[in-house]
């Protein structure tokens, strides 16, 4: 169920476009706001709401990386692992996130704290390796500070 | 020397309010268009100026709007869109126009929308952005209050609405019909052309989309003329140009300068040179779709003529430096990987081709690579190019792929030969992604 909050800001969105179908991304994207992420039974509300089939809807929201079809933990690791964080040796932050979340990419820890994902260039490539967590971006990262921003996050 | 676009940016400090920016000059262009220009002449002054999209295809931007129908027939509404959606692997310039003075994009946007006579326009900004998404936001309801935007603007009779959109993530959203499909709540999948998106764009009406860094020229461009514009390059292409240098330079960055600085000049005086330990092999001179360049191209001008005759292109002029001890087997592995990850999967030749490509590399990588690898390499540098494919995005990544099998093919048959990354440190293969 879409609640009154979800359905008033995609009636918002759907007014600023010609026709529902059109703001079926923002419609994804308020729901995953208050979800964390987009399960079966939020597709199949946002595709009722806009007047999509699921499998319409589903094929649009597979496509973009950034809306989850499965559950994600509290907070979302986006590691870069483009090619000016590669030169700069991002596989050692990678390999660190690794050991210390006991988790690897698209794994979530026991505890539901961190999701960790990869993630294409965030266009801080003076400053690399870099990555997000949450809206929050670390760059010029070192092994070393890895801990200490790691226990920001509950 | 002149810096136009980043004269009032000044790192970490707070971007200059619409009352700020309006003291030195800001949204004067506006006034000057609405009072003195009607939009043909816009548009044959922006076309005089030789301005060329910023985002990496490098068309004339006065050449572009020049394809939107006007007058009372043309179809209603008329969009325009920035395309914010900066994805391309190693470059960082728009965001440095977007967080350090979104006004002036905004003023841009106006010029832009004024000479097309579009009254919508967008922000099409990727996701992880959020600083920028801040600073615009903030900035756009400064010029709705001002009356920059919105009904009868400063009395002349233009409309023009401005909405932001935060993507989802994908780098095909930053290929223009791509974009519009995402900004449609489709998937971003590009569009035939044609019909082009002048004629029939955003929901199926005329539609201009314009880099960030193109849109930022504008103000400056109205103002100063087109004489002023041509004038800053030092070879016959316009304009300054936000170069960056990223990989292991002594001072990575990204810096305002003169359109047509040699290579040299941004490797050894802005970023500083190798890091100590470090030599310098090759390099993308703008952005992961660009074919490498090496040591004999040092003295190249970065201009669009310039890096085409050397056999690449400036793309969105911001390089990536390889050093001697990042292998290029990996480090065009890491490329494939990701355009493979990002191909839309709409036409056979990238959807097949690329991950074909990228476990290849994986294979020579892990010292696993046949000889014949090497021509399968090669014909898939060919079946994917220019032509073959539905969009530029294979024909993009075959960039760095055939000139890194030309340049550094020794490298691919040593690991080939040995059996093992000459670079790697371990003997046991480590991944690269």
């Amino acid at each position: 169920m879409l609640s009154i909050e979800e359905k008033q800001k995609i009636e918002h969105e759907i007014s600023l476009v010609p026709s529902p179908k059109n703001a079926c991304i923002e419609a994804l994207k308020i729901v995953q706001h208050s979800h964390g992420w987009i399960s079966d039974d939020s597709l199949k509300d946002v595709a009722d709401f806009v007047g999509m089939s699921t499998a319409e809807l589903d094929s649009v929201a597979t496509f973009y990386n950034l809306i989850f079809r499965r559950p994600v933990g509290r907070h979302v690791i986006l590691l870069c692992d483009s090619i000016s964080c590669y030169v700069m040796g991002y596989d050692g932050i990678r390999d660190h996130l690794y050991t210390a979340l006991n988790i690897q990419y698209g794994q979530t820890t026991a505890d539901g704290r961190y999701t960790l994902l990869p993630n294409c260039c965030l266009g801080t490539c003076d400053r690399a390796p870099a990555l997000m967590i949450d809206n929050d971006l670390y760059r010029d990262l070192t092994v070393e500070q890895l801990d200490e921003i790691l226990s920001k996050y509950t | 020397m002149e810096k136009p676009l980043t004269q009032h940016i000044v790192p970490g400090r707070q971007p200059l309010s619409l009352k700020e920016y309006e003291k030195v000059g800001g949204y004067q262009s506006v006034r000057k268009i609405l009072k003195e220009m009607t939009p043909t002449e816009v548009q044959e002054l922006v076309k005089d100026s030789k301005l060329r999209g910023r985002g990496g295809a490098g068309f004339s931007t006065g050449l572009k709007w020049s394809f939107v129908p006007m007058g009372p027939e043309a179809a209603q509404p008329k969009y325009l869109v920035a395309n914010a959606d900066e994805m391309e692997p190693g470059t960082f310039k728009d965001r440095v126009l977007l967080e350090g003075n979104p006004h002036q994009l905004i003023e841009g946007m106006i010029v832009a929308s004024y000479a097309i006579q579009a009254s919508i326009s967008y922000v099409f900004l990727r996701w992880a952005y959020k600083l920028a998404a801040h600073e615009v936001t903030k900035a756009m309801h400064e010029a709705y209050e001002a009356g920059y935007l919105g009904k009868n603007i400063l009395g002349s009779g233009f409309n023009l609405e401005m909405h932001l959109h935060t993507g989802v993530g994908r780098y095909m959203c930053g290929e223009e019909t791509a974009l519009l499909n995402a900004l449609e709540g489709k998937r971003a999948n590009p569009r035939a052309k044609p019909p082009f998106p002048q004629v029939s764009g955003l929901f199926g009406k005329p539609t201009i989309v314009n880099n960030v860094e193109t849109l930022c020229n504008l103000p400056h461009i109205i103002n100063k003329g087109a004489d002023w514009f041509m004038q800053l390059g030092l070879t016959d292409d316009a304009g300054t140009k936000l170069y960056g240098v990223s990989g292991r330079v002594k001072t990575p960055g990204c810096w305002e300068l003169p359109m047509g600085v040699t290579i040299r000049e941004l490797l050894e005086e802005y970023a500083g040179g190798m890091q100590e330990g470090y030599l310098f092999k090759g390099l993308l001179p703008g952005g992961a779709s660009t074919d490498f360049l090496v040591e004999e191209h040092l003295d190249v001008p970065m201009d669009y003529a310039s890096i085409q005759a050397a056999g690449s292109r400036l793309g969105t002029g911001t390089m990536i430096i390889m050093d001697d001890q990042t292998c290029p087997v990996g480090f065009v592995h890491n490329l494939q990987h990701f355009f493979a990850q990002e191909s839309c999967g709409f036409c056979t030749p990238c959807r097949e081709g690329l991950p074909w490509v990228e476990k290849i590399l994986l294979a020579i990588d892990r010292g696993e690579g046949k000889p014949e690898h090497l021509t399968t390499l090669d014909f898939h540098t060919k079946y994917l190019g220019p032509g073959n494919t539905f969009c530029a995005l294979a024909p993009g990544a075959m960039e760095p792929l055939q000139s890194a099998l030309k340049y550094f093919r020794e490298d691919f048959e040593r690991h080939i030969h040995e059996q093992h990354c000459p670079w790697s440190k371990t003997k046991a293969w480590q991944p690269s992604i």
